[in-house]
């Protein structure tokens, strides 16, 4: 059975799992030998102060650190049981199972369909598009927002509807897990929290790995944390351990708002 | 209370509104005497080209097929010139809009930055050449060759002033497009790969379609340079006015013909010095047509992409 840290998964096998990670621009050591594991079907944030990181090892789950030219990376990271940057795999079919959402809205300057639809033409789609693009838009809680405008530009949606568009753009390559690198960051509260609820609906099909700088989102919307500090992961647990009853002072002090 | 806001600041501002309504007066008065400029050179060309048209109707001008000035017989059709200036430009373009693009797209999106550092100032010269050197470069050089391939070729044709100016205007078109490229945000890239795209689909489904409207001005610009074209075309492709498809014949473009008749002895008032004023307003009107043309393009791809 499944563990982290000693913790039990509930018979969740693992749906990535990272040992010895290191990641190093340049000289910098940047990501220090991290051990985790991320459980299938929850949703796991990474939290700790400005520069600790986060990016940097969510990026090693999908191998977008190969498109950094100054950056290396050791280690391993299991993906059904296949390490991820063994000799032979080719990073753009990582990516088509492992997708991406980035804090910065960016949709392509094409229509709301095109969007949504650029993944499954790339992939050269069996099957409907239009339903594959309803499907997804549906998926991202967009589709009652834009159905009856989907040759609009996505330049015409709100950030908040941005979003979710390239949220149900990485959706409809059906990715088995989804990255997040704060996505809710620049939104509004209202556009934030139907992410959120987005997420939490997501999980039932998806396993998510968040980054976030908001304490309050991460306690709210993951079922497992884990605490970075320079580099380094200092604690990982289920969140509500991380927030309530956390082993390390350093995670303690974060958490709590004393630091970072 | 209102000695706080005395004269003193207010008189502040007003040398300040002054400053500023100054300044603009001079940018206006810049902008104004630009498109002056612009206004003198089509009433400098207008009024011999009225001259012109009392001895020569426009309909010969536009509809006869021979231009012969300045033969006893005069002929005033100015389409030989017209074709040739178009078909050449187009051959050109052929050329220097898809390797262009290539380029721009290699530079852009495939070199590091060391190759590019390298190759860039290479394009570069390739733009600073004299066009009269691309012009015997052409006839000493491209011709021959040509006539090992295809022996029928003429001594001065199409197909030589075509390349060379394809080659000339390559640099215009990559520079252009690259700059275009180098401007889509990274963060579209990132959310294509993102996605599970290969480099090669990230630059051709989302760098490029983004680029667009630049990569069209980049291909219309390098177009009008091929057309305004002269010392390369008039020594590759020669003198001859000549209503032809066949790139391997010469033919003369309205350039070319400009700098014959100038270069000869033609007297101020005759109607072969007319003619100047009447092929040069028609290659003005040709250019402005090819702008306007991609002005009509731009407004609706940008409508499309935003
Ligand atoms: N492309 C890069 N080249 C060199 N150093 C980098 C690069 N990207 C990140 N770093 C460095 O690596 C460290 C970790 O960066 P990372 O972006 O992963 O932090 P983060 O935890 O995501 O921070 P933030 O919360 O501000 O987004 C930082 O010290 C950063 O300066
Ligand atoms: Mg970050």
């Amino acid at each position: 059975m499944a563990t982290v840290y000693g913790i039990d998964l509930g018979g969740r096998g693992p749906a990535l799992q990272a040992r010895g990670l290191s990641v190093y621009y340049g000289e910098k050591h940047a990501v220090q030998n991290v051990d985790l594991e991320i459980p299938a079907n929850q949703v796991v944030a990474l939290i700790g102060p400005s520069g600790c990181g986060k990016s940097t090892l969510l990026r090693c789950f999908n191998r977008m650190n190969d498109l950094v030219k100054t950056a290396r990376v050791d280690g391993t990271v299991d993906f059904h049981g296949q390490n991820l940057y063994a000799s032979g795999i080719d990073p753009v079919e990582v990516r088509r199972r492992i997708g991406m959402v980035f804090q910065k809205p960016n949709p392509f300057p094409k229509s709301i369909y095109d969007n949504v639809a650029f993944g499954p033409r790339m992939n050269g789609l069996d099957g409907d598009l239009d339903a594959t693009v309803e499907e997804s838009l549906r998926r991202a809680a967009l589709w009652d927002e834009v159905s009856d405008r989907l040759d609009d530009s996505a330049y015409a949606l709100s950030g908040g509807q941005q979003q979710r568009l390239c949220i149900a753009r990485t959706l409809a390559v059906k990715p088995e897990i989804v990255l997040m690198d704060e996505p809710a960051s620049a939104l509004d509260p209202i556009a934030t929290q139907r992410i959120e609820e987005l997420i939490y609906e997501l999980k039932r099909d998806y396993t998510i790995v968040i980054v976030t700088h908001n304490m309050q989102q991460a306690a709210r919307i993951s079922d497992y944390t884990a605490f970075l500090y320079m580099g380094q992961l200092i604690e990982y647990g289920p969140t509500e351990t991380i927030f309530t009853n956390p082993r390390e002072k350093r995670t303690e002090d974060y958490v709590t708002g004393r630091f970072g | 209370m209102s000695s706080t806001v005395g004269p003193g600041v207010l008189a502040a501002k007003r040398s300040r509104r002054l400053k500023e309504g100054a300044i603009a007066s001079v940018l206006f008065a810049c902008a104004a005497a630009s498109t002056l400029v612009t206004v003198g050179v089509v009433a400098a060309l207008l009024g011999e080209t009225i001259g012109f048209f009392r001895e020569v109707s426009l309909v010969e001008f536009l509809t006869s097929t021979r231009w012969e000035p300045m033969f006893r017989d005069r002929h005033f059709g100015v389409l030989p010139l017209l074709s040739g200036s178009f078909l050449i430009a187009a051959g050109a373009g052929v050329i220097a809009l898809p390797l262009g693009l290539l380029t721009a797209i290699f530079l852009s999106e495939y070199a590091g930055p060391r190759l590019r550092r390298t190759l860039k100032p290479v394009l570069e010269v390739l733009a600073g050449v004299p066009t009269v050197i691309y012009g015997y470069f052409a006839l000493t050089f491209i011709t021959p060759l040509l006539r090992v391939f295809l022996p029928e070729t003429e001594i001065f044709n199409a197909a030589a002033a075509s390349i060379v100016v394809g080659v000339m205007i390559i640099p215009t078109v990559s520079s252009l497009s690259e700059d275009a490229l180098r401007a889509v945000p990274d963060s579209l890239r990132e959310g294509a790969y993102g996605l599970g795209a290969t480099k090669l689909e990230v630059s051709t489904r989302v760098v490029v379609p983004a680029a667009l409207s630049g990569i069209i001005a980049s291909f219309i610009l390098g177009l009008s340079r091929a057309v305004g074209e002269t010392m390369a075309v008039t020594i590759a492709a020669g003198n001859l006015p000549n209503l032809t498809l066949n790139p391997l014949e010469s033919m003369q473009t309205m350039t070319a013909y400009i700098v014959q008749a100038s270069l000869g002895d033609t007297p101020q008032g005759t109607i072969v010095y007319r003619t100047l004023f009447a092929v040069g307003m028609t290659l003005f009107l040709a250019t402005l047509a090819m702008n306007i043309l991609s002005q009509w393009v731009l407004a609706k791809f940008r409508e499309e992409y935003r």
